[in-house]
């Protein structure tokens, strides 16, 4: 039989702010233990927890760049469960009335529908003694300084097809989130994290099937390859005539499986109530609209905008508008007469290259807008080389300068004099008898050799036209 | 009406132990309140706008702002047991 999955996501993006959402604490990663920690994160008696409005403000923008519903009136609820990262022994979350509701978001031609997204603060982070994990641990060590750190918890409604249609959803949502400025996405630092909700069911049934939940994925990768390991255990279970347990999974890196999580409470019952220390915050509409007003341009938008004013391929705009800075530095060398297909192949090219062989994002690098015009112009007049342009680009991105000044420093001008060029080229022609000969008897390839020849005794500054023009001369001649 | 099997659930979940004698006086109490909550749904609340708290203000916000917190060792110093500058607490799972 064949089995289609469906597939639903949770993702919690942590919300830049400076402070907590309801103290003052600072949100920095890492620090000492409870460093970053107060009686109102704690939950010692008496506090009162008050919330920060920039949560509501990142929240809202998050809705309506997910194309939300923007609630008008949105409260918060104690979620109840005891665990020791839960100091109060609930968490302060939003049951029924979230700020967004129903937006969704579109990948690869397909619409991927957002049930809700919702505030609510992180927990603490638990480290176990003496053992790998949890199980074995004779005691645990407790770190509250993520606790109280805002989060907003987004979730689709199960429209998600495949493991791969999961990651290029992710992909978008952590790139839009980046856009507009709410969350920095970074994966290792567990700003951005995602569980997912998968079943399987017979091609053509109405009715899902009985789902599993999976956690423990950090990265992108990971959830794919969790997916696709779930879907395949799941299917296995189906056609051994078996049924398949509702439970949360975790995902194992290493073993590439998932395997039940022990539950750590009969059933999930949150005895959801409305938090009484926090009023219900009505939303302005004239808020809303401020908000919306001060909406970037969204990775969507970018890209048509590509393809329709620059005339760059679909995927070619995809690549480019995926990293928010390399992009905006695209349209800063544009916007100073960089030609568009030439910024872009450099961008994409070495560039993204480069980013990737040394780990670092783009804003790390030293280019400016202007060496890029100032390189696409040299290479455009014929004043170096393609490779020297490449050598020079990487220089830049390393070390920052300015293009005009190495060019002469480093004596990198192309070698466009023909005069010159002729005679190295017939140099090399004579100094290669045999090669010659082998050409004229019809190894036409053994012009490559000629014109690795020259490039090399003009330390690749020879001006590759000119080259071949010579050489198509000097072998005609000779023949 | 409520039944002792749901009051040694929520106990249950509530972290409570209860003697026989405690489950059957929690029961009957609950009962009571849920009786009570029966009556107050008689109630004609139509045009009655739903209500999540009981103050008549709403949107109390504060900016984002740091306050630096007190630190660490004030903090830890009213912890039963601590270990380095983390709370350490007893066997999570078998």
């Amino acid at each position: 039989m064949n089995y289609e999955p469906v597939i639903g996501l949770e993702v919690h993006a942590q919300l830049k702010t400076k402070s907590k959402i309801f103290c003052g604490c600072p949100t920095d990663f890492g620090g000492t233990p409870n460093d970053h920690v107060c009686p109102v994160c704690l939950g010692l008696p008496g506090v009162l927890p008050v919330l920060n409005r920039r949560t509501v403000e990142f929240a809202i923008r998050s809705g309506l760049a997910l194309n939300c519903e923007i609630a008008e009136v949105t409260k918060f609820d104690r979620k109840n469960y005891f665990y020791p990262d839960l100091p109060k022994d609930y968490q302060i979350s939003q049951f029924d009335e979230p700020v967004c509701r129903g937006g969704h978001l579109t990948i690869a031609g397909k619409k991927i529908r957002i049930h809700r997204a919702h505030l609510e603060e992180d927990a603490g982070k638990l480290v176990h003694a003496g053992a790998a994990g949890l199980h074995g641990s004779e005691y645990s060590l407790v770190d509250f300084n993520r606790c109280g750190v805002p989060l907003l918890e987004i979730v689709t409604e199960p429209d998600i097809e495949s493991p791969e249609q999961a990651r290029l959803y992710l992909t978008e949502l952590r790139n839009i989130l980046r856009y507009i400025d709410v969350c920095d996405g970074n994966l290792e630092e567990g700003s951005f994290r995602c569980d997912a909700n998968v079943s399987v069911r017979p091609v053509g049934q109405k009715e899902l099937g009985t789902k599993s939940e999976i956690k423990n994925m950090n990265s992108f990768k990971a959830v794919q390859r969790a997916l696709q390991s779930e879907i395949e255990r799941q299917i296995a279970v189906l056609e051994a005539g078996g049924r398949v347990v509702q439970e949360t999974r975790l995902w194992n890196e290493a073993t590439g499986t998932t395997f039940p999580m022990r539950s750590k409470e009969e059933a999930h019952d949150y005895r959801y109530f409305p938090e009484p220390d926090l009023v219900p915050i009505v939303i302005d509409r004239k808020w809303v609209e401020e908000i919306a007003s001060t909406l970037p341009e969204l990775p969507e938008q970018r890209r048509s905008r590509y393809v329709s004013q620059y005339e760059l391929s679909p995927d070619d705009a995809t690549v480019l508008a995926e990293s928010k800075e390399l992009s905006d530095f695209f349209d800063a060398a544009l916007s100073i007469g960089t030609p568009a297909k030439a910024a872009a192949n450099w961008l994409m090219g070495p560039t993204i290259g480069y980013l990737n062989e040394n780990k670092l994002g783009f804003d790390s690098t030293k280019i400016t807008p202007e060496n890029l015009r100032d390189l696409t112009a040299a290479v455009e007049a014929g004043t170096i080389s393609s490779t020297t342009a490449k050598q020079l680009l990487l220089e830049i991105l390393a070390s920052g300068g300015n293009i005009a000044n190495l060019i002469a420093e480093k004596g990198l001008v192309q070698i466009s004099d023909e005069k010159g060029l002729t005679e190295i080229a017939s140099k090399i022609l004579i100094d290669n008898a045999s090669q010659l000969e082998s050409y004229r008897a019809g190894k036409s390839k053994v012009r490559q050799f000629f014109f690795g020849e020259v490039m090399k005794a003009t330390k690749g500054k020879a001006n590759p036209q000119i080259v071949n023009k010579i050489l198509d001369e000097l072998l005609t001649q000779n023949t | 009406m409520i039944s002792i099997k749901e009051v040694e659930h929520v106990a249950k979940l509530a972290r409570l132990s209860l003697n026989d004698e405690e489950k059957l006086l929690y029961t009957q109490q609950l009962a009571a309140i849920l009786a009570y909550f029966d009556e107050l749904k008689q109630v004609d609340t139509a045009g009655v706008e739903p209500l999540a708290h009981s103050l008549a203000i709403d949107s109390v916000m504060r900016a984002d702002e740091v306050i630096p917190p007190p630190g660490a060792e004030l903090l830890l110093s009213g912890a039963p047991c601590r270990q380095g500058s983390y709370f350490r607490v007893p066997k999570i799972a078998e």
